[in-house]
């Protein structure tokens, strides 16, 4: 059984983050870390794998990742989880990619290696438009189950459960299938020192655009059909406004204030 | 300027601050360097971020949660069991899990050999995060580090392997009811058997950790007198007893004769239980009869240099526990005082916007104050963490000698200058949130009470005072002080060389007060009178420790020199107040020093 888990290296959201001039996230000048996210489409991986046990025979886990060179830490934060493999697909050309063109980079990775079962975090916790796994799964042409809180693996059934605002569904695919899950899927584990050791030694690889015969025209921000327009810095702390009960006016004042933000 | 470090932005955590850890470990005391030692080739500068990454996350997410429930829902024993929460035993299955008990031990055991200095910055989060629950996992660690070098090969597959799997847990049972600092005065006894174990019979107190239901088994590690063995500390032993005894297959046993006789109820520090056990009271009879079963470690009559071998990482881990919660409660004043807004500057009317905290002059007095103990208690820990490296790694084996010394001689001052200041500093950060620090909403209070203890355990700030005077800055002709200053002068030399008119006046000011406490120390050793050398001995620890501290605050200004930032100008304006506010305080203590005052000494206890 080969799993692909697709990755993001996303800013670190407890830090400020900062954009270029072309509206893209100024990625040097912020830590970076695999988005927490896509930990649970990692932990789901790894438990899959681990379910089918010798029954799954080489069951491998192969973590890939788009990204600057520093997006090799979220591979490395994957693999010392215990994913076997890492592959990291990297190019300047790719920079500004929308979810569109970043579809069309994953899918043609994952083209070139083993897959039976792709699996995505259910958005990135930076754009987090949560578009990217259902495009992948029209790309690769694969039955996409999408947005699961619970997963099941029975020979080559996909089960999940999707819970949704007024339903839940559960959703059935027939491997090879993409897979996305949600923070509700079960909790990713922490790294271990053992696994932090071993993941030095497990394999990374790093593929050009060229080495995934994708022309650099159909990726970055000019082929891209979205684009950020403006972004906007989270206003300062506030003072506040203290409501003053000199005449027994407070209760009402208070309670006009509630109304006004319409929190009543 | 130049700079050296990227302008990344700052980790907002109010446990620990990564960016100091990483300042400390790799701008200053050149971490990198370990790994191209044969003790720690396994690692690099990727799996030491990964490992405090790690320690981070863990700290963050499973133990500062409970912090605040474990101190107000203390422990609670019912005549036969002690009920912890639920979340304490879930936290320490996480850190085990991860492997933190086995990283800095030798692979021989199972262990990682993390260096000590890295696993002193992992263990500051914990410790800042939630100190009580961590109480649990340094004490089994200190246990599994003593059983590891003096424990027989069964020993360590029985006992060992487990507590580092995280299924058992680990005491350290010295005091008894009527023996807290004095363990020449021990009368448990622990009479031999013919198949070479021992039973053994008596009560301790102030024993941490001494029952929960956190693991399978509780190893003890117990101080005992057997039959004839000579008065003093001389004939003590030490022994493993084990709650329940262990089969050769390493299956739990029959429950053995500990049990205990009542919980005490703290002041601080309270997810930590502390008990008072009793050995052989006939609770249990372990092959049928009263006593509770122990093995020998190491020779009899020697338990107390066996005991005494690990004390140097005991007493820096108390320290770092210390330092840690002294950092917390700075950062979470700091926190405070940068959004709380409050009062105007002199001058100002109230028909304009009140101003943060922070803007206060004395307000940022008590903050710079916090940070200069806390970040300066953070460098002599790590420091002296680092010599238990290089006495355990370096290739020349006098210069591992010469680390051991120098570490000897430093140990007392790094458990108790943190106990001391960064409690000082949990004062500042109640005092920065005002009535609000005062209440039980905000963490600063209880990081008060917790880290009132670390001036008691583990050696009380009078038994460092006079195992420094006493034995450490005696020993081998004064070997271990000189080592400190030539080490101390030579970073004088070095801030001297920077041309740099403050860092001048710095290295002098410095070089003043050693030159200083070489005189006292050299008038205190003419005295003869032991009595009256030893009577104000916390006064020479102080000085000493300030000292110290000051050298460290002039080597981390060193580490920063040239490069810009707030982070660095920080680290600079911490030094000047260290030596503007608290170096000039040596003096006057070497001054009573060299007095021979001898108040304290003549004190009829009717006159009190």
């Amino acid at each position: 059984m080969n799993i692909v888990v697709c990755v993001k290296y996303v800013p670190d959201a407890t830090g400020d983050r900062k954009f270029e001039s072309d509206n893209t996230v100024d990625r040097e000048g912020v830590d970076g870390l695999l988005s927490e996210l896509d930990e649970y489409a990692v932990e789901q991986s790894l438990q899959l794998k681990e379910k089918l046990g010798s029954d799954g025979g080489d069951s491998e886990v192969t973590v890939l990742t788009i990204g600057p060179a520093g997006a090799v830490d979220a591979i490395r934060k994957a693999l010392q989880m215990g994913a076997d493999k890492g592959v990291h697909v990297q190019d300047d050309a790719i920079a500004g990619s929308d979810a569109f063109a970043t579809s069309l980079v994953l899918a043609e990775a994952v083209k070139k290696l083993p897959h039976d079962l792709v699996v995505c975090g259910m958005a990135s916790t930076d754009g987090g438009m949560g578009v990217v796994p259902a495009m992948l799964s029209e790309r690769l042409g694969l039955p996409g189950a999408t947005l699961g809180s619970s997963i099941e693996l029975d020979g080559q059934t996909l089960k999940i459960r999707r819970d949704g605002d007024t339903a839940t569904v559960t959703v059935e695919a027939t491997l090879p299938a993409v897979l996305s899950v949600t923070d509700q899927s079960g909790e990713a584990r922490y790294p271990s020192f053992k696994g932090i050791m071993a993941a030095k030694k497990k394999p990374v690889e790093t593929w050009s655009l060229a080495d995934l015969g994708v022309d650099a025209g159909q990726v970055g921000l000019e082929a891209s059909y979205t684009a950020v327009e403006e972004t906007q810095a989270r206003p300062p702390r506030t003072a506040g406004e203290i409501v003053k009960d000199e005449d027994g006016s407070g209760a009402k004042a208070l309670v006009d204030f509630l109304v006004s933000k319409k929190f009543v | 300027m130049s700079t050296t470090a990227p302008a990344r932005t700052v980790n907002q955590s109010q446990i620990m601050s990564r960016r100091d850890l990483d300042f400390l470990l790799f701008e200053w005391l050149g971490t990198e360097e370990l790994f191209g030692r044969p003790r720690f080739a396994d690692h690099d500068r990727s799996t030491v971020e990964s490992v405090l990454e790690l320690a981070e996350s863990i700290a963050t997410t499973r133990f500062a949660p409970h912090n605040r429930a474990a101190d107000l829902a203390e422990p609670r024993f019912d005549g036969t069991r002690v009920e912890l929460l639920p979340e304490v035993g879930d936290a320490l299955r996480a850190f085990a899990e991860a492997g933190f008990p086995a990283a800095p031990l030798d692979q021989g055991v199972g262990g990682l050999q993390l260096p000590s200095s890295v696993f002193g910055a992992c263990m500051a989060w914990f410790h800042a995060a939630n100190t009580g629950t961590t109480g649990y996992a340094l004490l089994t660690a200190a246990n599994a580090n003593l059983l590891s070098v003096h424990g027989t090969p069964d020993q360590v597959d029985r006992y060992v392997r487990p507590m580092l799997e995280g299924r058992f847990f680990g005491t350290m049972a010295l005091s008894e009811p009527h023996a807290g600092s004095n363990l020449a005065d021990l009368t448990t006894r622990a009479e031999p058997q013919d198949d070479g174990t021992y039973r053994l019979f008596g009560r301790k107190m102030w024993i941490s950790a001494g029952d929960h239901e956190l693991g399978e088994n509780i190893v003890h590690l117990v101080l005992a007198r057997t039959p004839g063995a000579p008065a003093g500390t001389r004939g003590v032993s030490l022994f493993l007893v084990p709650k329940h005894l262990v089969e050769p297959d390493g299956s739990i046993g029959e429950r053995n004769d500990v049990v205990l006789a009542g919980i005490n109820h703290k002041m601080g520090f309270r997810g930590t239980v502390n008990t008072a056990p009793v050995f052989g009271d006939g609770a249990f009879t372990p092959g049928g009869r009263p006593g509770a079963v122990g093995y020998l470690v190491g020779e009899e009559n020697r338990g107390l240099r066996v005991m005494f071998t690990m004390m140097n990482e005991a007493r820096i881990g108390v320290g770092l526990c210390a330092t840690a919660l002294g950092y917390t409660g700075y950062l979470k004043s700091l926190a405070y005082a940068r959004e709380r807004l409050q009062g105007r500057p002199a001058g100002v009317g109230p028909e304009e916007p009140q101003v943060p905290l922070v803007e206060h002059a004395d307000v940022r007095r008590m903050l710079l104050a916090q940070k200069s103990y806390a970040e300066g208690a953070l460098a002599l820990n790590l420091y002296c963490s680092r010599l238990v490296d290089d006495a355990a790694s370096l290739d020349d084996e006098g210069a591992r000698r010469e680390a051991g010394t120098l570490l000897g001689v430093l140990t007392p001052i790094a458990k108790s200058w943190p106990s001391q200041w960064c409690l000082a500093a949990n004062d500042l950060a109640i005092q920065v949130l005002g009535g609000a620090g005062y209440t039980r909403d905000f963490d600063v209070e209880q990081h008060y009470r917790d880290n009132r203890l670390n001036a008691i355990h583990e050696g009380t700030h009078g038994i460092q005072a006079q195992d420094l005077l006493g034995r450490k800055v005696m020993l081998d002709g004064g070997a271990g002080l000189g080592l400190l200053l030539d080490r101390v002068r030579a970073t004088a030399q070095r801030a001297s060389a920077t041309q740099d008119d403050e860092a001048a006046a710095h290295a002098a000011a410095l070089l003043a007060a050693a030159d200083r406490l070489v005189e006292v120390t050299g008038a205190l050793g003419a005295l003869g009178d032991p009595r009256l050398v030893l009577a104000d001995a916390t006064a020479y620890l102080e000085a000493a420790g300030h000292l110290v501290v000051a050298w460290l605050w002039l080597e981390q200004w060193l580490a920063a020199h040239g490069k810009e930032g707030a982070f660095y100008d920080g680290k600079r304006a911490a030094t000047r107040y260290f030596f503007a506010r608290e170096l000039p305080k040596v003096g006057p203590m070497l001054d009573l020093l060299a007095s021979g005052d001898r108040t304290t000494l003549d004190l009829d206890p009717a006159w009190l």
